[in-house]
């Protein structure tokens, strides 16, 4: 794909995100950072390329580790940010329960 | 699969993934909004494994397979008061990852046009510094390193010049100056110690700041590795994840009243012994803390009072209190009084770190108010109860124009009819200036030391 998109691919994204970003209440800052963890290890897809093609050995580790690390990521971050909305409720959830 | 489905369905998960987002503006959507997310990001692994025909490749599963069991392994265990360093932690192997997928396509890749080639070199450069950074901001955070800040002899010309290095060295890639292996293992050094350097001069309350912007870099290295190896998955959710961090940071940098240069460059706050010496700014009148109410006053105050506000602070965190300020929240209702919680931007260690502690106290999340939301309501409220909070209800920061948290937000707390303190001890905050709520005569009782002690004291008089 031409740099030329790509870039302004990132400008759209990063400019969309911000403005949807900003409505996310202060009150759920901790779990959206936590949330964009797991995003950043969106950089999983480049590490699996590139271990797949990876013919020498220390590339191959090289490129494990980089699975394992954003693999974490992903799966951490969404999991810790899962367990963290769940805590939050109001009195009359608390009641149902 | 034909280039144009890869793009319509990678289109599909990117709106899925910013949906999901938008869904946490509610909170009754949030989990939801994050199951989106994780589904979409499930499919993006899908869908780039179809794409370059490498789903029988058993290495790759079985090094998905690995990283998700230490992952739930890991977020079982995690304590609420441990989620800062668990993100900086994150942010660290977020980093990590785009800077080895940056390596791999600089060591394998042929052909590579100048555009891959820097792209790859500032991929692997930001990924360093982001791992580098964070691990010593975890460190600090888990006060596994001293919190403190620390300026070397000549700080600024080191961390500039390893920033010329990393930066020079990228540029010598892009042109294939000399050897790449050489360049890659100069610039990953290099990074890797400028990451350090920055990271180390951070004092522990600006911890804040440094976890959002580094939360930015590990989008940002990502949507960098993304150019090089042209993915557009990675270029788009980078940039995503590379705005909510700027967008964190800026809101962090405005709630302390900081400049983000301030706080990366060492500025106007340093660690100078001279501010952390109460007596040097005193305005205090010697006789403040003689007339110390007697318990009975306290008692009255705390059961005639019908509005009140809680401000938690880190100290509460600290001393683990959670569950106390709960009770003691409980016991005032039942008493008949309102109450509701003032959460200040900076109260945690990390950005709405202390609705987290609160919430998983079991604090209904909708008591918990915003500085902007809560501030008005201090002129009619009865009594303020803070516990372990310091700068961020320093109403210097409102009139004395010579102090560095002027300007800043604060909670009014001064405003309320009567005030208890439940602080450790009645030093300054993090900022070095004293406090004018502590030189009060009249409305403030003082209940010192731990604050666990001072809850539990609070709630039996009740």
């Amino acid at each position: 794909m031409h740099p030329v998109i790509l870039v302004g691919l990132f400008i759209a994204a990063t400019l969309v995100g911000y403005k949807v970003i900003k409505n996310v209440p202060s009150l759920l800052h901790t779990p959206l950072m936590s949330g964009m963890n797991a995003l950043s290890g969106v950089t999983v897809l480049g590490t699996l390329v590139a271990t797949a093609k990876a013919v020498e050995l220390q590339s191959q580790i090289l490129g494990v580790i980089a699975i394992v690390l954003a693999m974490i990521n992903v799966v951490g971050g969404f999991g810790i940010t899962h367990r963290m909305l769940k805590m939050f409720r109001t009195k009359e959830d608390g009641d149902n329960e | 699969m034909s280039d144009t489905a890869y793009y319509i369905i990678s289109a599909v998960f990117v709106i899925g993934v910013l949906s999901g987002i938008a869904l946490m503006s509610k909170v009754k959507y949030a989990v939801t909004g994050n199951f989106l997310s994780a589904v979409c990001m499930a499919g993006a692994i899908i869908i780039t494994m179809i794409k370059y025909d490498i789903l029988p490749v058993w290495l790759l599963w079985a090094s998905m397979a690995a990283g998700t069991v230490i992952s739930l392994i890991w977020i079982y265990k995690v304590k609420m008061i441990e989620m800062p360093q668990l993100v900086a932690v994150y942010n660290g192997f977020g980093g990590a990852a785009s800077a080895f997928v940056a390596i791999l396509t600089l060591v394998n890749g042929s052909a590579l046009s100048v555009f891959s080639l820097i792209t790859s070199g500032l991929a692997m450069a930001v990924g360093l510094v982001t791992l580098t950074g964070s691990l010593v901001a975890a460190g600090k955070l888990a006060r596994i390193i001293d919190g403190k800040q620390i300026v070397l002899k000549g700080h600024s010309v080191i961390s500039n010049t390893l920033l010329v290095l990393s930066l020079a060295s990228v540029v010598a890639i892009g042109f294939g100056a000399i050897d790449t292996i050489a360049l890659v293992i100069v610039c990953s050094l290099v990074s890797a110690a400028f990451g350090v350097i920055f990271s180390i001069r951070v004092g522990g309350a600006d911890m804040p700041i440094t976890i959002s912007l580094l939360n930015s870099f590990s989008g940002v290295a990502g949507a960098i590795a993304g150019l090089a190896v042209s993915d557009i998955l990675l270029v788009t959710i980078g940039g995503i994840v590379g705005a909510s961090g700027l967008l964190l940071t800026q809101i962090m940098c405005r709630a302390m009243n900081r400049s983000l240069s301030d706080i990366l460059l060492g500025g106007h706050k340093g660690s100078g012994p001279a501010q952390e010496e109460p007596e040097s700014v005193s305005q205090t009148p010697e006789e403040s803390n003689e007339e110390v109410p007697a318990e009975t006053d306290v008692r009255d105050v705390l059961r005639q009072a019908k509005n009140i506000i809680i401000i938690p602070g880190y100290g509460m965190a600290l001393s683990q209190a959670q569950m106390l300020v709960r009770q003691l929240s409980d016991k005032l209702e039942e008493n008949g009084a309102t109450v509701k919680f003032a959460i200040h931007p900076v109260a945690g260690r990390m950005p709405g770190h202390m609705n987290v502690l609160l919430c998983e106290a079991d604090i209904p999340y909708d008591k918990l108010y915003e500085l902007e939301s809560i501030n008005d309501e201090f002129k009619d409220c009865d009594l303020a109860i803070i516990i372990g909070a310091n700068d961020v209800v320093n109403s210097a920061a409102r009139y004395r124009k010579d102090t560095p948290i002027y300007g800043m937000p604060v909670l009014n707390a001064d405003l309320a009819k009567h005030a208890i303190i439940c602080n450790y001890d009645l030093k300054p905050g993090y900022a070095g200036v004293d406090n004018p709520l502590y030189s009060k005569k009249t409305g403030v009782t003082f209940m010192l030391g731990d604050a666990k002690d001072s809850l539990a004291k609070l709630i039996e008089m009740i």
